[in-house]
């Protein structure tokens, strides 16, 4: 149930990311969410997209460096304490999050928060068996475009 | 006597007699000299007695003063291909010091000196302070670093043969630097360019100004320098700025200074004989055409260098110079024939950098090393492509390659530079070849 994350470096400066973003809206994909981890040097932007490969593919063309990860994507209850909820399940499983980002549209009055663990298959493990709902990439996908 | 000497703003030292020889007496103790150099070259250093048989000469076939376009050159290379000894021509029981300085692989350029080197060494520096009007009496505070560089203790002997009072602070420390000058009341201070900008620019934080010290010429060195920067200092210090040239595999500091003219480098041509050479064709060129300076030491005994190519580029001629000195002048440097840079003293050739890099991620990235100057101090930056392989989406990941890299690079070349990280492609390259060094200091 995990699902494919692109990520790319790029340097911090003006401009840098409309590029991408204009290269994916020229080949037509959604971009689903995104995250820009910065430093004072650089940025890496992570991206969700619908189609992960043509994604890669129009980036690569275009000169960027594409890395694809596995992330883990979970619904997490709108309301106070929903993510210490997920959080202390993780904790109780002794892993770190590498990362954690949210997504831009809900599911079913829940948010959908995309976590980075360093291990990501304790990690789903853990948090199904605590009845967490991990969502996978399809399911969002048609989720994403009601 | 004296008087002419202090009117024409220089100071004459007993020392300096051959900076005022007639040009034939010149050439005939240079032509007498080279051809003990060269049979004590051939005699004890193998590589070199190789080169002369390659070539089918011996000593003997060194007449005249033009025959020394017939011997081999010597480079960088061959001191790293022979390290450690191995173009020492005398045996250890007669070296009394040895110097070393930074080489392209890590190990380093080692040189030696007899003691009798150490005294043409320290003559020859008397005679750079002479120059610069620099006397006994004078405070000199050295702050080019002691150690295996002989740019400090080159310039301390220098000036305690001179008779000055030598303050042997070496280098860092801007504020002690600052505050001895105060306390002190140094005439004349010994370090690089760039260092005494920083001097400059820190000293009024300090509440210190300079221009009310008694401190009246600065001996600046060991990296290449400008006219501008000379216009800087002058005022904003109330001293006199003099260019003094060197290099370790000729003897350290003190091959040539600039007078009270301060129009040129003139050549210590007794000891170190000028050649300027077309870098690409090895030929010669005239007085008053620019061309690499090829040096060879006519009195070196534990490590003479014939021909070496020093890669500087300058012109030389023979004009008389209002001071009165008649040795040859050499213009300041202003380029070299490689990619060699100079930084903050330091040298510092891109093969290193490449070295350092690839240490780290295994196959050597795209790179690219570019100067600036902020106004005051040189900085290096290097630019390193992040390739897919050492792309991650981690941003600790990230920052780590880059502090990696940094401190291999200062493991090299024992300076500190700033990386940046860019994107893959972001380094223009010219028929697939990038071009590895930008200097964009300013001239």
């Amino acid at each position: 149930m995990k699902m494919h994350q692109l990520s790319m470096f790029l340097e911090n400066k003006p401009g840098r990311l409309s590029e991408p973003c204009r290269l994916l809206a020229n080949a037509g994909i959604n971009i689903l969410t995104l995250s820009v981890a910065d430093t004072q040097q650089f940025g890496i932007l992570r991206l969700i997209v619908p189609d992960w490969e043509a994604a890669k593919g129009v980036l690569e063309k275009a000169g960027f460096v594409v890395n694809v990860t596995e992330v883990v994507a979970t619904e997490v209850v709108d309301q106070p304490g929903g993510l210490a909820t997920i959080l202390e399940i993780i904790e109780e499983v002794g892993l770190n999050i590498e990362y954690m980002y949210a997504f831009t549209f809900r599911c079913n009055d829940k948010a959908v928060i995309v976590f980075r663990f360093d291990n990501n298959d304790i990690a789903v493990t853990a948090l199904q068996a605590k009845g967490i709902s991990v969502v996978g990439g399809v399911e969002l996908y048609e989720r994403a475009r009601q | 006597m004296s008087e002419f000497w202090h009117d024409a703003g220089c100071v004459f030292h007993p020392v300096s007699a051959p900076d005022y020889l007639p040009e034939t007496q010149l050439k005939q103790l240079q032509l007498h000299r080279l051809r003990a150099v060269v049979q004590r070259s051939y005699d004890h250093v193998a590589l070199f007695r190789e080169r002369m048989q390659g070539k089918g000469i011996t000593p003997e076939d060194i007449r005249q003063l033009e025959d020394i376009q017939h011997l081999p050159f010597t480079v960088k290379t061959d001191l790293r291909d022979t390290y450690p000894f191995g173009l020492f021509a005398s045996p250890m029981n007669e070296i009394v010091r040895m110097h070393a300085s930074s080489g392209t692989t890590g190990k380093p350029i080692v040189v030696a000196y007899t003691q009798e080197d150490l005294r043409v060494w320290s003559s020859v520096m008397v005679r750079c302070f002479a120059a610069a009007g620099l006397d006994r009496g004078d405070i000199i505070q050295n702050a080019y670093g002691y150690g295996l560089f002989t740019g400090g203790l080159g310039a301390h002997y220098g000036a305690e043969a001179l008779g000055a009072t030598v303050i042997p602070i070496s280098g860092g420390n801007t504020d002690r630097q600052i505050m001895l000058l105060k306390d002190f009341g140094a005439t004349a201070i010994c370090c690089t360019p760039s260092y005494f900008l920083r001097i400059l620019e820190r000293a009024p934080e300090l509440g210190v100004n300079l221009r009310d010290l008694p401190l009246k010429a600065g001996i600046f060195g060991a990296e290449p320098w400008t006219d501008e920067m000379r216009k800087r200092i002058e005022p904003e210090a109330n001293i006199k700025a003099y260019d003094i040239y060197g290099l370790s595999e000729i003897i350290g500091p003190g091959v040539a200074n600039e007078c009270s003219a301060q129009d040129g480098l003139h050549i210590f041509e007794d000891h170190f004989y000028p050649e300027i050479v077309d870098p690409e064709t090895l030929q010669p060129v005239p007085d008053g055409e620019e061309g690499e300076l090829v040096l060879t030491t006519l009195s070196k005994q534990a490590m003479p260098m014939i021909r070496y190519r020093t890669r500087d580029i300058t012109t030389l001629y023979k004009e008389k110079c209002s001071c009165g000195r008649t040795v040859r002048r050499m213009r300041r440097i202003a380029r070299r024939s490689d990619d060699m840079f100079i930084i903050r003293g330091v040298n510092v050739f891109p093969s290193q950098i490449e070295e350092a890099l690839l240490a780290v991620e295994g196959t050597a990235p795209h790179y690219q090393i570019v100067l600036t100057n902020d106004g005051t101090m040189d900085d290096v930056e290097v630019q390193v492509e992040v390739s897919p392989e050492a792309f991650s989406d981690k941003v600790s990941v990230m920052e780590g390659l880059r502090k990696k890299l940094s401190a291999s690079i200062e493991r090299v070349v024992n300076i500190r530079v700033n990386v940046r990280l860019v994107e893959p492609n972001k380094i223009a390259r010219s028929e697939g070849k990038a071009k590895r060094l930008i200097d964009n200091r300013k001239k």
